[in-house]
């Protein structure tokens, strides 16, 4: 499989016939793992990086998800592609600014995703539409079972997965969930929570990891911690984390509803308007207003079909889709033209609001 | 007086002084203006103890200081440097400056996690093999013959079940 032939397939995320969940888009887990007795990324020669990566390439091609997958160098995607698959998660932003001898293995789903020379010298990762935890747990242990076939792993037993970085021993796994959790935004309760979760040994990060903003009211919800605790355990705590922020989010929404239905339903329709007929929209102000839409079509608003034509939106008005669609590269300035005028199309056909089926409160 | 606190990660003058609670464990970080803009501690969301704490619990100790990795000639200063190990060895030789770090960063010290069994075996099989080859030197040389071709047939036993060719 090519490069281009993956951009131009729909992926997971973009088209998620599973995208029902209102509140959780997608589930993610990624293991880090490294060969044993072989020096790491970072401190590698470049003939001892390319060695991994020829090895590590070849395991991982052989694996049954990854068949017919597109195994490329990092060397070889150009700036734009690099970029188009940071903007669907398949890749990190450190892998794409990566040294020569890096590599990505991307299943032709768009489901798994194998890093190689990253931070460690293999980051395998599954994602899956939706909250499903156990599920992408499940596929990623039966992928990594298989892989250890073929390669050595670094091991200890006290210690667990040997990784480059401390933070990541024992387990070697980050499973995150990105949430969409507008009320508690709105609400200015989004500190709270995330000093709440952080308490609990979870992490709450920005769409695109660490640094980013949290545009779109949407974030990351991961572990913190890897070692003292079982995959099973940490999956398990996760989840009762996960839900009880659902129940915060659905509680948000009731309180904005019942103290102010109207200003709420302000905002939604006034996104409607910016996203019908705007002409100079930003990432971050399409991010906000379909984050609105998305809020509505949860509130009943909008009909409950169109939550993932916004999900593939969230996606392609990030910058590197936009250009992609263009065909060439653009400046910030013309990006927001043209992303304005691609979400007029989108929205000249979107389903007019209806805002009085539901006064009587969200679901 | 009391001496007034230094930045956990430069060592000038601390003025943003950061206490967070994860898994019931007190963290305390203590930084100067710079540092904290720069490590984004204003923006709760985007910012992780664990990294901070990593980095600030890295002050050299004089005693530990000269501590190289045998394996791949990693420093203890590298490790200050850059946060990450030169190789999976580097555990081993830096054991005594990651124990004490365990504690915070994590929520044990031992793993309780996925065993690697089939790879596990693997390396207790390879292990067996470099131990009887070295049988087998040893017995040709003292010329204990039925010795040697006992430990022949181990050896091609075990290379069986790592999917080796025989020895003649």
């Amino acid at each position: 499989m090519t490069i281009a032939s993956l951009i131009d397939t729909p992926s997971e995320l973009t088209d998620a016939a599973s995208s029902k969940t209102a509140i959780v888009l997608m589930t993610r887990v990624r293991l880090a793992r490294n060969l044993a007795g072989n020096v790491f990324p970072g401190w590698a020669k470049p003939a001892q990086r390319e060695e991994i990566l020829n090895a590590c390439r070849e395991a991982v091609a052989a694996m049954t998800p990854l068949k017919r997958s597109l195994s490329i160098n990092v060397e070889e995607l150009s700036e734009l592609e690099k970029q188009i698959l940071v903007e669907r998660h398949l890749i990190s932003r450190e892998l794409s600014g990566a040294k020569a001898g890096a590599g990505v293995v991307i299943s032709k789903d768009q489901t798994v995703s194998v890093m190689i020379n990253e931070e460690d010298h293999l980051r395998i990762q599954v994602l899956r539409s939706g909250f499903q935890l156990k599920k992408t747990w499940s596929a990623i242990n039966e992928l990594d079972s298989a892989l250890e076939d073929r390669l050595d792993y670094a091991y200890s037993p006290t210690l667990g997965y040997l990784t480059a970085c401390p933070t990541n021993l024992g387990t070697g796994m980050r499973a995150s969930a990105m949430m969409h959790l507008p009320a508690l935004v709105i609400g200015s309760q989004m500190e709270k929570v995330v000093r709440a979760v952080n308490q609990l040994g979870m992490v709450v990060r920005g769409l695109f990891g660490e640094g980013s903003d949290a545009s779109g009211s949407i974030f990351q919800i991961s572990n913190q911690t890897t070692l003292g605790e079982s995959e099973e355990e940490i999956i398990k705590r996760l989840g009762s984390v996960l839900n009880s922020i659902i129940e915060h989010e659905l509680n948000a929404r009731q309180k904005l509803m019942e103290a102010d239905a109207g200003k709420l339903f302000d905002k939604i329709g006034r996104a409607y308007g910016i996203l019908q007929n705007g002409h100079v929209l930003s990432t971050t102000e399409a991010m906000n207003l379909l984050s609105l839409i998305r809020l509505g079509v949860d509130l009943g608003v909008f009909p409950d079909a169109h939550r993932c034509v916004i999900d593939r939106l969230f996606i392609e008005a990030q910058p590197g889709h936009l250009q992609h669609s263009q065909r060439g590269e653009l400046e910030a300035g013309q990006r927001d033209l043209l992303r304005a005028t691609r979400l007029r199309g989108e929205f000249a056909n979107f389903t007019k609001p209806n805002f009085t089926l539901s006064s009587d409160g969200p679901n | 007086m009391a001496n007034p606190l230094k930045c956990d990660l430069c060592s000038k003058p601390a003025t943003v002084h950061l206490t967070q609670i994860v898994n019931n464990k007190v963290h305390k970080v203590d930084l100067c203006e710079e540092c904290a803009q720069a490590k984004g501690v204003t923006d709760p969301s985007g910012f992780s103890l664990a990294d901070l704490l990593l980095k600030a619990s890295l002050n050299p100790e004089p005693s530990a200081a000269g501590v190289r990795c045998e394996q791949c000639g990693f420093t203890q200063n590298d490790f200050k440097k850059q946060g990450r190990f030169g190789c999976p060895a580097c555990y081993n030789a830096f054991g005594a400056i990651v124990e004490p770090m365990l504690d915070t960063m994590h929520k044990g010290t031992a793993h309780t996690g996925k065993v690697p069994q089939k790879a596990l075996a693997r390396k207790s099989l390879y292990d067996r093999l470099t131990k009887l080859e070295l049988d087998l030197t040893e017995a040709i040389k003292s010329e204990r013959y039925e010795d040697a071709a006992r430990t022949r047939d181990e050896i091609n036993q075990v290379k069986h079940a790592v999917g080796q060719k025989p020895t003649s």
